[in-house]
């Protein structure tokens, strides 16, 4: 939260740089004293670990950038070039093809825990929004980074998907048309194609990294929300975020290392698709196309509208829903935990979304696709019904009296009552 | 037990700050490996701009000298540097053997091929056991251009040899710099003549 500065430039160099640009003082008070919620669980972590996941693509990018040609005929090669001759290229382009997944498999809890404890909520709605949007700039540049390889996989995801694009041709005839060659450069996916492509995926993560800045400014204006979702009441409500998060964010993120590090060296292909080892072919179609998984909800949602312009709004509406959340929950509470009947709806709305993104990789045929309808329109239900109504009818269980008591228990020695010795002996964080 | 909870960053380390707690031993430990394994994760990001194994592999190259008469020259290419192949005149062997060491501004023979302080003779300079023949990496050394003296009616500069148009770099038949900002000779790479009419450069 915003709180008042509580740095002291101890040496002279200090003093100078703090009266001219307090870079030192910024840095100080917004992530060493920063006062945040003692109760923060593991799931508050998830943050810290973006952090790290958008440093770890942007470094490994940028130096597979080095190595990487985006042209047609050599896009495909220059990436094997990686994996065979280039120092380290095999361990450089696991890590960045594995980042996108590890990077969208923490977004994505990072994403529903916010939900969960109602973190978009007032005063975070602007919080939540930069997010929402960081996400869907994740979206693009790991589609447009996909699409670089130029496989099979590759190639046809960026025909599908840029032929999205010409379902416009059903509201105005010709829009869609001459929309789709604008962003081919041609009249099909190619060398054009894939040169823009290459240049926006190395824009979109910094652009991306300047939304994250604004997400945790706009993050350090009102403060964490915590697992209770009640507001900060007293300083004893928080801890100084060095060194308790900094040491629990840590940890969390060395777990996730972990699963990271399994993968890019047991299992770097167990996320991918074996057919984008192929090279592009504008001749054949694979048999089967799926997206990678991060993306497989989406899918099912698009196949699941038997119309080409519904099913392209419906995958955009997935996303696009998702910035309304804080004006469609109607819940006088934040924290789900507080909340008996809506509790149900979002564990329901949790395993929908892990059925769509079975869903998106089965044909789109028989039981997977009436399935897919079922859990589609269950899932637009959960926004568009859910939040509003039962927001309005639901009577919230009690909520602790402040974050301190629901960690310690509702002691006698909590501020807000009027015994005054246990609160003088306990000494106040230096904010 | 609120009071453990609430210790500020100015209580760190604890109190007794002459004897290192465990604390202090944790967190040198827990930084070290930090570092430890910042640097093994930096290492790859940075020897991958080192020449790889595709460039490795193009380390040697075989030219055929057959059409190559005594007077003419040739350029050929290896690890994506020009090479200089001359078959030398008998008056141009004469003009480099007649140069005293003394007067040579870079007195090395900068041979792959032969110890690091090897002087600059030309015995040392030209092919062994084949003399008429200089191999040599044709990049002045002043600031790597390519001199001029390969083609006919190039300029040779004042000894018979190269001319560097760049800064005006003169270097003799033998490859070995006589004027100019040039600090040394021209490098020979490592080559083995393998017959009369075949030399083997890497």
């Amino acid at each position: 939260m915003a709180h008042s500065s509580s740095y002291e430039p101890s040496s002279g160099i200090e003093k100078w740089i703090d009266a001219r640009l307090p870079v030192p003082r910024l840095m100080y008070d917004q992530f060493l004293a920063f006062p945040t919620p003692r109760n923060l669980n593991y799931w508050w972590t998830f943050g810290g670990i973006l952090s790290f996941m958008l440093v770890s693509q942007i470094a490994t990018g940028v130096v597979l950038a080095m190595h990487y040609v985006a042209t047609p005929t050599n896009a495909f090669d220059s990436v094997e070039h990686i994996m065979r001759d280039v120092n380290w290229g095999w361990l450089l382009r696991y890590t960045h093809a594995v980042g996108a997944s590890m990077f969208f498999l923490a977004a994505y809890i990072h994403t529903f825990r916010g939900l969960y404890y109602g973190s978009y909520k007032a005063p975070r709605e602007v919080l939540w929004i930069l997010g929402v949007l960081i996400l869907f700039l994740m979206i693009a540049t790991a589609f447009m980074g996909y699409s670089l390889v130029w496989g099979q996989m590759s190639f046809w995801a960026v025909t599908v998907i840029t032929n999205l694009f010409s379902s416009l041709d059903a509201v105005i005839p010709g829009l869609g048309t001459r929309l789709v060659q604008w962003i081919w450069g041609g009249f099909a996916v190619g060398g054009p194609t894939l040169t823009r492509l290459y240049s926006l995926h190395y824009l979109f993560p910094f652009v991306i990294a300047g939304v994250v800045v604004l997400h945790v400014w706009a993050l350090h204006i009102p403060g964490n929300n915590n697992p209770t979702g009640i507001d900060v009441k007293s300083a004893r409500d928080t801890v100084p975020f060095h060194p308790y998060y900094t040491i629990k964010d840590g940890f969390a993120l060395v777990l996730f290392a972990l699963l990271f590090a399994g993968f890019v060296f047991y299992a770097p292909n167990l996320l991918g698709h074996p057919d984008n080892y192929i090279p592009a072919n504008p001749l054949q179609t694979p048999q089967h196309i799926v997206p990678e998984w991060y993306f497989l909800p989406f899918y099912a949602i698009l196949r699941a509208i038997p119309n080409k312009l519904f099913g392209v709004a419906a995958l955009i509406g997935a996303i696009v829903v998702l910035f309304f959340v804080p004006w469609l929950d109607t819940s006088r509470v934040r924290s789900t935990s507080y909340r008996p009947i809506y509790k149900w709806f979002f564990w329901a709305f949790v395993v929908t979304c892990l059925v769509l993104g079975y869903l998106g990789s089965q044909p789109p045929e028989g039981i997977y696709l009436v399935l897919g309808r079922i859990f589609t329109a269950y899932y637009f239900l959960f926004f568009l019904l859910v939040m509003p109504v039962v927001g309005w009818i639901e009577k919230p269980k009690a909520l602790p009296g402040s974050i301190t008591e629901s960690v310690l228990g509702p002691e006698k020695s909590s501020p807000a009552s009027p015994q005054p010795a246990p609160r003088r002996r306990t000494p106040e964080p230096a904010l | 037990m609120a009071d453990t909870t609430h210790i500020t960053p100015a209580q760190f380390p604890l109190p007794d700050e002459d004897e290192p707690s465990r604390r202090d031993v944790i967190m040198i430990a827990a930084g070290g490996f930090a570092a430890a394994g910042l640097g093994l994760g930096l290492w790859p990001l940075l020897d991958q701009m080192n020449p790889d194994q595709s460039a490795l592999s193009m380390a040697t190259t075989e030219v055929d000298l057959t059409h190559v008469e005594a007077g003419q020259a040739i350029t050929v290419m290896w690890r994506g540097k020009p090479i200089f192949i001359r078959h030398r005149t008998d008056k141009e062997i004469e003009e480099a053997k007649a140069v005293p060491i003394d007067d040579l501004p870079d007195p090395i023979a900068r041979n792959a091929n032969l110890p690091d302080d090897a002087p600059a003779t030309d015995e040392n300079r030209a092919g062994k056991d084949r003399e008429s023949w200089l191999v040599m990496i044709g990049i002045c050394t002043h600031l790597g251009c390519i001199p001029k003296g390969q083609a006919i009616g190039d300029p040779k500069g004042d000894y018979d040899g190269w001319f560097c148009p760049c800064h005006g770099s003169q270097y003799d038949s033998a490859g070995r710099v006589r004027k100019g900002p040039a600090p040394q000779n021209m490098a020979i790479p490592p080559y083995t003549l393998v017959s009369d009419t075949k030399v083997k450069i890497g």
